[in-house]
Order: structure tokens, then sequence, then C-alpha cells
């Protein structure tokens, strides 16, 4: 069957999609979490204030069943009263601010196989943008994965989140120009 | 000066000729999008110009988030219910399947919708058009998918609205979706229209999408027996998602 063509997520998802903890993957005080934050930029490497990034991953021991609960729902009110705190869902929701920004707070991914890099997977949207994009977020340069090893270093190091004093990691995503992010496509 | 009407129907008239030639040459016609859309002047800084990389070595993507009763309430799917009053408009139902490449039903995963109102306004303080918000409507739904892949709402008719892409650009009423397939790879997020929309030829948002066949796949069809009696008029409009699924789930789940 045909597909059904993708179109901009348009300016107005701010109180649709986003959700109250959608970056707080890590239950709390979880003494693992690591922060993974950056800005959107666009082609003249302005900031994207009206972007979403959504993040799907390993849990800390490589599996990828995920769990329900993301989003979770108070049924009495309908209102959002963020994740049980327990159950780690493997996915994230962020829209960026004013200022192009975003952070999510995390486990880190575990590895899925053997001679695999673990990586947080990441699909872009923006109001311009017609069709979403994946990128992938990695926090080693291992050259031993074969999809950094396939790229040149200066494109390779568009995927790699660098380690911040304090133990952040930051990840900008640049959707055109000099340092442009590598976008990823799946057939 | 702001680009007129007159400008952006050229460079859509001037796409569409090449596309035309392209096509009679041989090529097939484009399926999807193309995210370098120059009519639709917010894609012209937001489009990557270096190739997207194929990768092969994909084992995260072809998993995906998993969602189920705790992600949603029976209300949410009916979206003139979430106030003390009746939302103003022409209530209307959307329904449909959503399916995968090979016509296999996308069972229990999260479609969202979110809309302006039957006036043609979200409620978003960055959404300054000058028609009333309605203190009934909000326009946000969300609704797991059945067994069969059937998802559906009842809501308003949104209405046309400006916006600010060139002098008197309007877009054609539609229904924003959201939908996850059973893998990341097959994320959508894209819009639902109206059939007949006088607004089709004008919008670049709309012709963005350069195939004729593929346009008519954003639109939906009224559908007289999805309507109800003195209740609400019924449109259906099925959802296929490009991508690999991983097949395997099959026997899983
Ligand atoms: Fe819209």
């Amino acid at each position: 069957m045909k597909p059904t063509p993708s179109q901009t997520v348009g300016p107005f998802f701010g109180y649709a999609l986003p959700y109250a903890g959608g970056g707080d993957l890590a239950p709390a005080g979880h003494p693992d979490t690591v922060v993974v934050h950056g800005h959107v930029y666009d082609g003249a490497g302005d900031p994207v204030p009206d972007a979403l990034l959504e993040f799907w991953q390993a849990d800390p021991d490589g599996g990828l069943d995920g769990l329900p609960g993301s989003m979770r729902r108070d049924h009495v009110d309908g209102s959002f009263p963020g994740r049980d705190g327990v159950r780690f869902t493997g996915f994230a929701r962020v829209a960026t601010d004013a200022d192009g920004h975003w952070a999510i707070r995390t486990l880190p991914p575990g590895a899925t196989g053997p001679g695999r890099a673990p990586y947080i997977a990441v699909c872009v949207f923006a109001r311009g943008l017609l069709q979403h994009l994946y990128t992938r977020v990695y926090f080693e340069d291992g050259a031993a994965d074969p999809l950094l090893a396939s790229l040149d270093p200066a494109r390779r190091a568009t995927l790699v989140a660098g380690a911040e004093p304090g133990g952040a990691r930051r990840f900008d995503i640049r959707l055109q120009g000099d340092r442009e992010t590598v976008f990823l496509e799946f057939r | 000066m702001p680009d007129s009407q007159a400008d952006i129907d050229r460079e859509i008239a001037d796409i569409a000729t090449a596309v035309a030639k392209a096509v009679a040459g041989g090529e097939p016609e484009p399926e999807h999008v193309s995210r370098d859309y120059r009519p639709y002047r917010s894609s012209v800084l937001r489009h990557p110009h270096h190739p997207l990389i194929l990768t092969a070595e994909a084992d995260t993507e072809l998993r995906g988030p998993v969602f189920g009763v705790t992600d949603v309430t029976e209300l949410d799917r009916d979206l003139t219910r979430h106030h003390l009053g009746e939302p103003l408009g022409e209530r209307i139902t959307v329904s449909g399947r959503v399916l995968d490449r090979d016509g296999r039903p996308v069972r229990g995963q999260l479609v969202e919708v979110w809309q302006a109102n039957a006036a043609g306004r979200y409620a978003h303080h960055r959404d300054q058009h000058p028609a009333p918000l309605d203190p009934n409507f909000t326009g946000t739904g969300r609704c797991l998918t059945d067994g069969e892949g059937r998802y559906s709402f009842t809501t308003i008719k949104p209405g046309a609205y400006p916006w600010r892409n060139h002098t008197n650009a309007w877009r054609p009423a539609h229904i924003h979706f959201s939908v996850f397939g059973t893998a990341f790879t097959q994320r959508l997020v894209t819009q639902m229209y109206f059939p007949g929309d006088p607004l089709f030829r004008y919008d670049p948002i709309f012709n963005s999408v350069t195939g004729e066949a593929a346009r008519q796949r954003m639109i939906a069809q009224y559908d007289h027996d999805q309507s109800s009696p003195e209740w609400s008029l019924g449109y259906r409009w099925d959802i296929v998602l490009d991508g690999p699924a991983a097949t395997w789930m099959e026997e899983g789940r």
C-alpha cells in the first residue's frame, strides 16, 4: 500500500504533544542519571524555538521491549501526574524552549548486542520541516560501530554527545549548514 | 516586500511542471513530501543539504515506544467533551485504520490529534488570528488503535486560518495527526484534509507533496454511513505507515 505522506508538525503543536515530565526518563534520584541537552539550529545558525524531539532507547541492560507509562494520565481528572517513577519506558518527548534549547534526564542505554555501541535514537520535528529527521546520540566515538565507522571524522563528530564539566552530555542538532548533523534513513 | 499569492502560485506551478516532466520521462510519481520546498518559506533553512545516510545497522529503531491504557483516558478521543459546555461548530467523527505498507493493521499504537476550533483559532498563545477562542474547545485528543488498527475521534470541523507565509495566505482546514507504528522507523506526523477544499491549490504545505495521488492520500472521505442521525457527520481516513516494520514482531505481540 502507498504510504500517507508526512506534513510539518507546524507551529502550534505545543499544547498537544509535549507533556509534563516528557524528558524525565530516569526515575527521580537514580544515581546513574545522565543529562543530555543541546540546542537545535537552522541553516543560518539561529536557534529553532519550535522544534519537537523524541527519544527512544534501550534500557540500561540493552533491552528494547519498552514499557507503557511515558505519558501516564490521571483517570480521575485527566491530568498528567508524570511517570510512575519506577519503570523505565525508553521514550522521551521534549519541545525546544524559546532559546532553541532542550534537555532530557535518562539512564545510559545498554549495548543491544555484541560489538554494538549504545545510542539513543532521535526523531526531530519542527515548523518548516516537512518530514521528520532521524539521528542518534552516541556517547563514545566508537570506531567499531558500523555507522560511525562509515563516516568521516567531522561528520561522525555530530553524532557524539560530548561530556561537559559536571557530567552532562551536550548534543546540538544542526538542521542545515556547515556542521550539519548526520541524519539517517532506514529502508 | 512580502510575496504575493501570485508569486507562490508561480513557484508551485513551476515545481509541478518539473515533476510532471520527470514522470513523463519515466520517473515514478513522488510518494512523499519534499523537505526542500521553497514555496513553504520556513522550509528553506530547515532541511538538510547532505543526503540522508542509509543505515542497514539498526536495531533500536526497528523497535519503538510502547503505549497502553495508562497513557490515555476514555474521554481523550472525544474532543467535544473536554469542557463543561458544548463547543461551537459542526460536530464530526473522524475514523479509519492505521496500516503498514503490507496492509497489516497497526494494533495498540498511539494516535494523537490537534486542531484549530471552528473559527480557525488554536488554543495556543502564539496564535493571534483575530477569530474567537471557544471556551469549550481545546482541540487535542488521543487514542490507541484497536485490534484491527482502528482509531476514532469525535470533534468539531476545524476552520481555515491565515498565516504569514505570504500575503493573503490561508491554510485549508486540517487536523494534525501524530501516529506511532510498531517500529520507530514508522513514525508519522501529518495533516488530514477535508474533501473539496477550495484552498488546496493555494497552499504550499499541501502542495509540498508533489505527487497528485500522494496528495489525495491526505484527504479524508465523507462517509454517510459514518454519520449519526441528528448528531454528527462522518469522515473516513486510513493511514498507511512507511518505513521498515520489525516483521518478527508479528509472532511476538
Ligand atoms: Fe495547523
